[in-house]
């Protein structure tokens, strides 16, 4: 275990509910995991798994009046986010807490400037003094968007999608968060400016020293920068490993599946590898394992309680039947 | 390259949009623009365009028809009144009147309305619930009957009259407000600002707002041609400005006893009213269409 100054952000058994008509969907169900200082953490699961509304509890910003925090912890430097004011959030959000939207071509308002944009982030945290545009240019400059000096009037339509990502990257560094949430940062981006964005993300996690959670559900990406992975299926997290053992010897069935999804290159296959099934209804889940309907080693047990999280080898964890 | 794609779009059997041909169809905005023309140039060189004094009446020549009927003269073009004033002269000043009142009374309501409206959409629930409700409520009384109301207890003048339409006419921008905001404050965009730490009245303020301002642009130049008329009718029914200011309504209630055998009092304010009126519709259907690119395809 790492010594308590180490951690940056503890999650702790963070449950959040959607309150529909239909019943209420549990997003997230139980979901622990802490964040080193300095640290690139994935957080990986096909799409209704839960990663968005866990990056969006941390934030505090869960749509309302639907969603909602049921319980648990958020730890933010040994300090519960869950307790502290609208405001004392606002204080935060785009200085010590910091996050990169998906789409970035719609993420930006049309009709402000991108430099407005860049601006506001520094405006709303008092650090607006007269300098305020050398500040956007630099932070244009550090995000490598070229000419930032004309660029920095230009509006976001005039902006190519990579471009309009980096500027984003570049609202959520301003202020040197210690914590930055990507929530897939590169999904609407073709395959070589996704190499350049993570690259960039890279450089910019060693210079501004931040935590980077990183949600994808590209592996890919997570290889390329992650040192560790959390993998979730059905609002909770089924396994934590660090980034190799994820590759090479996943445990849980799920993991399993995934890795073997991937199509690898220049290896002939009659037919790619998918997962049978659905992922779970959230309104009502099993009560016992999420993935027990589709798992191929599924045990009676299974069906009828949810595992308990097994310590396999050093940050390594796995909920499943199969190792207790 | 060209049939290439026609063949894939024929084997797909869609036919794509044509463009071309949709273009044309969007309405050209001449004549509206050239009867605002008219209409902002009488407001503008009102002094210096008119022939005569609007006010200064000569009861020799009273009720004189226009110049170019049998017993009009070159001297006034459009005739005069039954005080001997000057009509063309009055016509051109009437333009500042109305002119004053639409804007006076868009800026009122716009006013009440955006605000209502951006903090009923945005934050939704009872917030919303209680001002869109209002606004029913609003809505369900006649707007006229209140106007008259309040007109009679305040005292007629120019300036009831603003503010007596504008109070009654804000639930149509509040409702159309908050529609836009409704979808607006789902966007990306939005939830950007918050992430970057915004307040709620930040995120109205710079985001949502400049957002609606062409719905909103449309809107007030479409409701300019409706205030116009309300004010001409309040001032026919005398409820309006006062005699001697010149006002078209308050020419055409003047104008009205002696319709039977002075014609020009009545059609010439009238078709004023009319061309303006227009003149304002055509161009917000025109600025309609060129605001929102979604329109041009359709």
């Amino acid at each position: 275990m790492a010594s308590q100054k180490d951690i940056l952000l503890q999650v702790k058994d963070l449950k959040t509910s959607f309150f529909t008509k239909k019943g209420v969907i549990k997003a997230v169900d139980g979901v622990s995991f802490t964040v080193k200082k300095g640290e690139v953490i994935g957080l990986v699961g096909e799409s209704g798994s839960g990663k968005s509304v866990t990056s969006l509890s941390i934030m505090r910003l869960v749509p309302q009046p639907a969603g909602k925090i049921v319980s648990g912890e958020i730890l933010f430097k040994n300090e519960n986010l869950l307790n502290k004011s609208e405001s004392e959030m606002r204080e935060l959000r785009g200085n010590k807490l910091a996050m990169i939207l998906q789409d970035p071509m719609v993420s930006l308002n049309q009709l402000l400037t991108v430099g407005y944009q860049i601006g506001e982030t520094f405006k709303y945290h008092g650090k607006a003094d007269g300098s305020l545009l050398t500040k956007c240019i630099n932070i244009l400059k550090k995000v490598k968007v070229p000419s930032p000096e004309t660029r920095v009037n230009n509006f976001p339509f005039q902006f190519s999608g990579g471009m309009c990502q980096r500027v984003l990257i570049g609202t959520g560094i301003a202020n040197n968060p210690e914590l930055l949430i990507a929530d897939e940062p590169t999904t609407a981006l073709d395959v070589t400016i996704q190499a350049q964005i993570l690259k960039l993300m890279k450089d910019l996690q060693k210079e501004i020293n931040a935590s980077i959670i990183l949600i994808t559900h590209d592996l890919a990406t997570i290889a390329q920068i992650c040192s560790k992975v959390y993998v979730m299926y059905g609002g909770r997290i089924v396994e934590k490993a660090p980034v190799k053992d994820f590759y090479h010897d996943p445990q849980h069935p799920y993991s399993e599946g995934l890795i073997k999804s991937v199509p690898v290159l220049g290896k002939r296959v009659k037919r790619l590898y998918a997962i049978e099934g659905q992922p779970p209804n959230l309104i009502n889940p099993p009560p016992g394992c999420r993935f027990e309907p589709r798992c191929s080693k599924a045990k009676k047990v299974c069906s009828q309680k949810y595992p308990p999280e097994v310590e396999l080898k050093k940050d390594h964890q796995v909920s499943c039947w199969l190792y207790s | 390259m060209k049939e290439n794609g026609q063949d894939i779009s024929q084997a797909l059997s869609i036919t794509p949009p044509d463009v071309t041909e949709k273009k044309l169809k969007v309405r050209k905005p001449y004549l509206g623009l050239f009867f605002l023309g008219v209409f902002f140039f009488m407001v503008i060189f009102a002094d210096l365009i008119s022939p005569y004094d609007p006010f200064a009446s000569d009861l020799s020549k009273g009720t004189l028809p226009p110049s170019w009927q049998e017993g009009g003269t070159a001297a006034h073009l459009l005739g005069t009144d039954f005080l001997g004033r000057d009509q063309l002269s009055r016509i051109i000043h009437g333009s500042r009147m109305s002119l004053v009142v639409s804007v006076g009374c868009i800026l009122i309501y716009g006013t009440i309305g955006i605000i209502l409206g951006l903090i009923s959409g945005f934050f939704g629930g009872k917030t919303d619930m209680f001002i869109m409700r209002l606004s029913d409520i609003w809505q369900s009384v006649p707007g006229l009957i209140v106007i008259l109301l309040l007109v009679s207890v305040i005292g007629a003048s120019a300036k009831t009259v603003i503010i007596s339409i504008g109070i009654t006419g804000w639930p149509q921008f509040a409702r159309v407000v908050r529609g836009e905001c409704l979808s607006l404050k789902e966007r990306d965009f939005v939830r950007l600002a918050r992430v970057a730490g915004c307040s709620n009245f930040q995120i109205m303020a710079s985001h949502i707002f400049p957002n609606i301002i062409n719905t909103l642009l449309v809107l007030s130049t479409i409701q300019i041609a409706g205030i116009i008329v309300l004010s001409a009718t309040l001032s026919f029914l005398g409820l309006g400005t006062q005699p001697p200011s010149c006002d078209w309504g308050l020419m055409l209630a003047e104008g009205r006893q002696y319709i039977t055998y002075a014609w020009w009092l009545v059609t010439f304010p009238g078709i004023a009213i009319a061309i303006t009126v227009i003149g304002f519709n055509l161009t917000g259907d025109w600025l309609r269409e060129i605001l929102d690119p979604k329109q041009m395809l359709r």
